[in-house]
């Protein structure tokens, strides 16, 4: 969580100041915890994450590098995209994270499928996880796919960050049911919902979900809820954002509400918070500098086939 | 055997041959399919032919999420018209996943295609034009029973995505005993009757009426070469740019709307 946090707003920074950020810079403050709940409960190489666009912390929870952040946002070769797809839309798809497109509510039957090729290949154990936004709940692919993953029985968990906003879109012109986590009923699937700024909260309830799924219990659909702490992205000033809803429960900051929770808790000591953050910024520094060392793709040397069948590709390779 | 018969072989041999192959589609299972494509597979390959909901969208993500785990997925649209609630995926998952990730993504989409008497505005229409337009897309227009077969068992072994356009026209009314006539690789155009005072280039159900009318034009003393593209991305311009230097004239034939399409 706290990982994250730093790494977006070093991202923010080098997006504000200009120069070697290729594209937006898309932050997930303020889900941090509820993206990180998941994916510690997730197993890289067993199972599968598929990440949407505020979720650095549950990525890193889940077994992506730093590294890896910072070369797709440099846009360098030598990241999990080499340069053709920016930011939040990297993944590494046969290591089980596949890469976002970005039309939203699509990711959901692409990890259905995943998980039914597993199911068909005989093998078992495994969960697919995604996120979504509450804005993205009013998609068709959204309905569809997880009427799908319903259908068959998937061990998928679905992650519904409602953070209250897509992009200025409060929930009001969203949807009209009452709370969201209602619509699991429609789809026979199970529904959780917690507090998403309350990381103790949020960890057993994934726990149970992911457990839930992992034992052929079904899909799971988890509604979080809190506040997008951050604009859509970093040419957004959320200026719509008003200060009751940041001044109230849900707009609380979960890195804050853990710090007490582990403090009071006696988890860690008072000065191991420090020495954490520092350790992190010297790896952010660290990737910064190795990542902005690497190169962007070659435009002449390049292999930009979008056909992998070489003698079909029709001219869409324009390298020689 | 007709061309559809071909298609319902050609997928019960990729089934035999291949593990990672299986159907998904409305009603392709008990059923057989509303037009008898996959007749007698769901019992030949148990869990293998499996009926899918109306969600053309969900339908192609989880081929392209089966395709990411080494599947090989054949969807089958139960109209052409009806992709295009499946367009997204296929343009945008599908069609990018090996450009962005270096992911192959062997799945083959069936799009029973082309006007037959009857079928109105929304059960008729020829959308190879459209698909041809993106990257990372192969489309195929198989206009024989011999093609219709060898095609699509290529199309399957293929590790990119086809759109594979068979005619409903010719479903039932085309049929051949050879399966094994001249078999050329996706890609490759036939000159399918050689000539010399023009080019018809055409495909799909379209190669036979310009058959029908190269035949009328010979009374009259024309000579037609009519060449079959097979296949509209890629397209042979080789094969059509030798035929036009030979005759010096050229007619594109197609049946999907006229424009901005494959043959414009
Ligand atoms: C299908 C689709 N339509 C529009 C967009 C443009 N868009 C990108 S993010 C976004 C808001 C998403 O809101 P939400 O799903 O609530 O997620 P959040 O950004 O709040 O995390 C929109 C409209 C898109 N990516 N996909």
């Amino acid at each position: 969580m706290l990982m994250a946090r730093l790494m977006e707003e070093k991202l923010a920074s080098l997006y504000r100041s200009g120069g070697r950020i290729v594209g937006g810079v898309y932050s997930g403050k303020g889900q941090e915890a509820f993206s990180a709940a998941l994916t510690i409960h997730l197993e890289f190489g067993r199972d599968i994450f598929a990440p949407l666009i505020r979720d650095q912390a549950g990525r890193l929870a889940f077994g992506e590098s730093v590294m890896q952040s910072f070369q797709t946002h440099f846009g360098t070769v030598n990241g999990p995209m080499r340069g053709r797809d920016g930011n939040v839309h990297r993944g590494l798809p046969r290591e089980g994270i596949p890469a976002m497109i970005s039309h939203l509510g699509a990711q959901i039957s692409v990890v259905s499928g995943m998980l039914m090729a597993r199911q068909m290949q005989g093998k078992s154990g495994f969960v697919g996880a995604t996120a979504i936004g509450d804005g993205a709940t009013s998609t068709g692919a959204f309905h569809e796919g997880l009427n799908l993953a319903a259908i068959e029985k998937l061990p998928l968990v679905l992650a519904v960050a409602n953070n209250q906003f897509a992009y200025s879109t409060p929930n009001e012109r969203q949807f009209a049911c009452r709370n969201l986590v209602d619509r699991a009923i429609g789809y026979g699937v199970v529904g959780h919902e917690v507090d998403a700024t309350d990381l103790v909260a949020c960890v057993r309830t994934f726990r149970e979900a992911v457990a839930n799924a992992r034992s052929g219990g079904g899909p799971q659909m988890v509604v979080g809820n809190l506040l997008r702490l951050c604009g859509h992205g970093e040419h957004d000033d959320a200026s719509y954002i008003s200060d009751s809803a940041k001044q109230a429960h849900s707009g609380r900051d979960c890195i804050e509400v853990a710090r007490t929770q582990i403090a009071e808790q006696g988890w860690m000591r008072e000065t191991a918070f420090a020495e954490e953050e520092a350790s992190c910024r010297k790896t952010i520094e660290e990737c910064v500098d190795r990542a902005s060392a690497e190169s962007l793709p070659n435009p002449f040397t390049c292999d930009w086939s979008a056909i992998s069948s070489d003698d079909l590709s029709d001219g869409e390779n324009l390298k020689s | 055997m007709t061309y559809l018969e071909a298609i319902r072989d050609a997928q019960a041999t990729v089934l035999r041959d291949d593990p990672s192959v299986f159907i998904y589609g409305q009603d392709v299972g008990v059923f057989g399919g509303p037009f008898k494509a996959t007749k007698g597979l769901f019992d030949e390959y148990p869990g293998r032919v499996k009926d899918a909901p109306i969600s053309e969208d969900a339908m192609v993500g989880l081929a392209v999420g089966a395709a990411i785990e080494g599947m090989r997925p054949i969807v089958e649209m139960q109209f052409a018209d009806f992709s295009s609630v499946g367009f997204n995926q296929i343009i945008n998952q599908a069609a990018t996943l090996y450009w962005r990730t270096n992911t192959p993504c062997p799945i083959t989409i069936r799009l029973p295609s082309g006007g037959t008497p009857g079928s109105g505005p929304f059960h008729s229409q020829s959308l190879e034009g459209l698909y041809s337009q993106f990257p990372g897309l192969v489309v195929v227009t198989p206009a024989t029973v011999a093609d219709a077969y060898h095609m699509l068992v290529e199309a399957v072994g293929l590790n990119d995505p086809v759109i594979f356009c068979e005619h409903k026209y010719l479903y039932y009314h085309l049929k051949s005993e050879e399966l094994d006539s001249e078999v050329l690789p996706i890609g490759k155009a036939r000159i399918v009757r050689s000539g010399t005072s023009a080019t018809l280039v055409t495909y799909s159900a379209m190669l036979h009426e310009c058959l029908a009318a190269a035949r009328q034009l010979e009374v009259d003393g024309y000579s037609i070469e009519v060449v079959d593209l097979r296949s509209v991305k890629p397209i042979d311009t080789d094969t059509i740019l030798a035929s036009v230097a030979r005759t010096g004239r050229l007619l594109a034939v197609g049946e999907a709307f006229p424009w901005g399409g494959s043959l414009f």
